[in-house]
């Protein structure tokens, strides 16, 4: 279990008397305060953790986010930022004293230019609705996180998001161009803007993927790409994850740059054929669905290209889409995958990323580490970036089963960063992955870390207990409390 | 006094060393961009030129891990090998600035040197993969690794890019690298003013095109390059029937603007190091900015300071050349920008006027507050290239 820090009575204590000053910023019932409302803010998408908070706040501007936050840092309340509460990390978990800055009222458009191909939006903006903005005049936002019909562009930020098609387009920070920040001391600042560089130190990459712990970003300039003419998959069955992995890297090695390469291991094709009926082949140890886009006749030939270079692989199954009907149905079973599994038990995702020359070695350790803690772990991920998603199923109700998850869960994090990987390619560190930062990184490189944390937030009171170890965050916190 | 040591201990012992003494350190690579920012006053020298290896490449994973003294055209070699290259086309500041040596790949990161290609494939940052480095107290650290993702952690490998060695002396480096196209290609309309061409790149970048490329040339410049008359230029790129299919749909989508003629001649090289104004006196000045802002800006500094200009990423960058006088007319160019949002660096000036105006763009009180703490955060004693970032 992932402990929480002890919260603070002093500050509960104060809960009415806050309750009723932040309703002096918003109104009123935009301050949420009865248990069974603050039920919902309890937990995010690591919903085996949940803790109802002290309040929570939906402020509807920057100037509104800026006041929230100078009283809770007059009154010593930590806050907790929350976008749409779909972190698999739990990076919005509150705490019992915290409060919840909910960026669900903030979704406005400000501004779309396609001169310089940009838009200017609220954070609480979901990542969908940036491109749905832009699509009728044939542009596209292109991270795209799984979530994306949900999470917030805040969240994006604060996690530095992925996604499918990030092979081509790269992940939230390279499509990042400034923020509008709220500081932990209530101040206002932009960083970068609607140009391509910033000037100075790039605080914009220290912000990206900050968890939210740094400032509350409020307003965002986003880029935006021209969509393609189209796009079309193709599906390759293997009968071992090892030629699979091999098949992965020769298609990159070959200058083909597909925008996206996903990899199903053997029970993640099992479950997701039965749920979703895709047409998969049951008697193959691996799946590859390669994606590439143009026009139809660029389209063509790259995926007769991308034969040439996988048949010496001899896959046993081939596929190539040549119409859309087609096409949703190679995509069919692998967006079906996780609810399918869903379906079956419950799962904890994980992020890991090793090199993909690891990947054979890490599927096989994988399987034997499951095997060893009896749990079943199907892996559905982006092969194209090493990024792997090992889906563990278990039994929530189950404390044992709980456990051995979690456990399983580490384990195989820590095969990650063995393998010259890390613990997480983009969901993020939040409370999840805290306590595994020490095999990633030793002391001195956290505590580096720590004193950029300490530059935007001396206090420590912007989303507590995520990202860092306890044992070296709380005591240092505490010192420079008292200092 | 110069040091050059070859491994990285050595690098962290000068700087347990330089800190136990309080010597300032001047931090170098190749000394081919040491004119960039403001001058270094430092007893001693570090030289990375020694840590000059790979550590590891793999293209089937497009990632590269090399030492930070590797020269970037023995990095280029290597990559050409397999038909790859860095994604974010590394201008080479020699010609402009005057300089000898080598330039490395610390410094192309240091400096966060991004050429034409930024555009479509991101700036050197966005290629930062995971950094080695030794803080200012003489630590040696990680950040980022190799792996293409990588959330664990704040993103410290991307502030090390533009940090010009104010924050760490990164020893090495972890880079995301690309393939080479099979066929570049070079399209060009002729004679537009500067308002109707920006418009024009706009109209290209906003097709699925894959452009790699957007400048403009105005009349004066682009005769540097051997053009009659102003010069529109898109790069285009792919496999053969994929690049003509492009510049086909870019000849219809542009065909208001004129005629979209293949050129032969590759002005990218140029254009990525500002040969245009390399061998001449005056002061260099790099804008980052709007690209629909520019031409009149660019206009109005023509009218005030004579300034010669031309643009690339699509009118993004402005490169603009004047007469250094005794200010490269700071005031000018910054007001004007500041009207409209964006940032001006000053590239090429001698080092009295570098030492007197302001090289970067000044930060608001609070920001340089943060940059100020920041620094202290990663270098407490302060004596990391004092003074090259700010005063």
């Amino acid at each position: 279990m992932i402990e929480m820090p002890v919260p603070d009575q002093r500050i509960i204590a104060k809960r009415d008397g806050i309750a009723q000053r932040l309703r002096r910023i918003v109104p009123a019932e935009q301050v949420i305060h009865a248990a069974e409302e603050l039920k919902a803010y309890e937990c995010d998408g690591l919903n085996a953790y949940r803790q109802p908070p002290m309040l929570v706040v939906l402020p509807d501007t920057t100037a509104q986010v800026s006041e929230i936050v100078k009283l809770c840092r007059s009154e010593g309340v930590p806050i907790v930022p929350r976008g749409s509460g779909t972190s698999l990390a739990g990076g919005s978990l509150p705490t019992a004293d915290a409060v919840v800055l909910g960026l669900s009222r903030m979704k406005d458009v400000l501004e779309t230019d396609y001169g310089n191909r940009t838009i200017r939006v609220q954070t609480g903006i979901t990542n969908l609705a940036v491109t749905g903005a832009v699509q009728p005049d044939g542009f596209f936002y292109a991270p795209d996180p799984s979530s994306q019909l949900a999470c917030a562009i805040g969240g994006n930020i604060a996690m530095n998001s992925g996604g499918a098609h990030c092979l081509k387009y790269g992940v939230t920070t390279n499509n990042l161009l400034g923020v509008t920040m709220v500081m932990a001391d209530g101040e206002v600042l932009e960083f970068g803007g609607a140009h391509l560089d910033a000037g100075g130190y790039d605080f914009l990459s220290l912000i990206c993927g900050s968890e939210g712990q740094l400032g509350i970003c409020t307003e965002a300039t986003l880029k935006i790409l021209p969509a393609a003419e189209g796009a079309r998959p193709m599906l390759f069955g293997f009968d071992t994850n090892e030629v699979a992995g091999e098949a992965v890297a020769a298609i990159i090695r070959a200058g083909l740059s597909p925008v996206a390469l996903e990899f199903m291991d053997k029970p993640a094709i099992t479950v997701s054929e039965n749920f979703a009926k895709a047409g998969y082949p049951l008697d193959v140890e691996a799946l590859l669905i390669v994606e590439v886009e143009g026009s139809e006749a660029e389209i063509d030939e790259q995926l007769t290209r991308i034969e040439a270079v996988v048949a010496p692989f001899s896959p046993s199954t081939v596929k190539r889409s040549s119409n859309d009907i087609e096409s949703a149905k190679i995509w069919a079973g692998r967006k079906a995958a996780f609810g399918a599994i869903g379906q079956l038990a419950d799962y904890i995702c994980l992020d890991g990323c090793v090199p993909l020359s690891q990947l054979p070695d890490v599927l096989k350790q994988t399987a034997e580490l499951a095997a060893k803690y009896d749990l079943k772990v199907a892996n559905v991920f982006h092969a194209g970036d090493g990024n792997l998603h090992p889906l563990i199923m278990y039994e929530a109700n189950d404390p044992d089963s709980s456990r051995k998850a979690e456990e399983l869960g580490a384990d195989l994090l820590r095969l990650c960063v063995e393998k010259d990987g890390c613990l997480t390619g983009e969901h993020g560190v939040g409370i999840e992955k805290r306590e595994l930062m020490l095999t990633q990184f030793n002391e001195r490189e956290l505590r580096q870390q720590m004193a950029i944390k300490d530059v935007f937030d001396p206090s420590w009171m912007l989303n507590p207990a995520k990202v860092f170890p306890l044992s070296l965050s709380e005591p240092h916190v505490e010192d420079r409390r008292a200092a | 006094m110069m040091d050059t040591p070859d491994t990285e201990d050595g690098v962290a012992q000068i700087l347990r060393d330089a800190v136990a003494a309080s010597t300032p350190l001047e931090i170098r690579g190749g000394g081919t961009r040491l004119g960039l920012g403001r001058p270094v006053q430092a007893a001693r020298t570090v030289s990375l030129a020694a840590l000059d290896g790979i550590t590891l490449y793999e293209p089937g994973e497009l990632t590269l891990v090399a030492q930070a003294g590797m020269t970037l055209k023995a990095l280029d070699d290597v990559l050409e090998g397999e038909n790859q290259q860095l994604t974010f086309e590394p201008p080479d500041h020699r010609a402009l600035l005057g300089t000898g040596g080598e330039p490395t790949l610390g410094g192309a990161i240091a400096v966060a040197a991004s050429g034409p290609r930024r555009l479509r494939m991101g700036a050197a940052r966005d290629a930062i993969l995971g950094v080695r480095y030794v803080n200012g107290k003489g630590d040696i650290l990680r950040a980022g690794g190799r792996v293409m993702k990588n959330v664990t952690g704040y993103d410290v490998p991307k502030l090390m890019c533009g940090a010009y060695g104010t924050l760490g002396i990164v020893t090495e480096i972890g880079l995301k690298v690309m393939p080479r196209s099979e066929v570049v290609k070079t399209v060009a309309i002729a004679g537009l003013p500067d308002g109707k061409a920006i418009t024009a790149l706009a109209t290209a970048l906003a097709m699925p095109c894959d452009v790699s490329a957007a400048a403009h040339l105005p009349d004066t410049v682009s005769r540097e390059l051997g053009f009659s008359e102003a010069a529109t230029l898109l790069r285009v790129e792919g496999f053969e029937t994929q690049a003509a299919y492009r510049i086909e749909r870019l000849t219809e989508a542009l065909s208001d603007f004129g005629a979209l003629r293949v050129i032969d001649s590759d002005p990218w090289v140029a254009i990525r190091d500002v040969m245009m104004f390399a061998g001449d006196d005056r002061a260099v000045w790099r804008l980052s900015m709007k690209a629909t802002d520019a031409p009149l800006l660019v206009a109005a500094l023509r009218e005030r300071v004579g300034a010669e200009a031309f643009y690339d990423w699509g009118g993004g960058l402005v490169w603009i050349a004047c007469e250094e006088g005794r200010d490269a007319s700071e005031g000018a160019i910054r007001q004007s920008l500041a009207a409209v949002g964006g940032h001006a660096t000053l590239i090429r000036a001698s080092d009295a006027v570098r030492a007197a105006v302001p090289v970067f763009e000044p930060e608001v009180a609070p920001i340089a507050r943060l940059s100020a703490s920041l620094k202290l955060a990663f270098d407490p004693a302060g004596i990391l290239n004092p003074g090259r970032m700010r005063a």
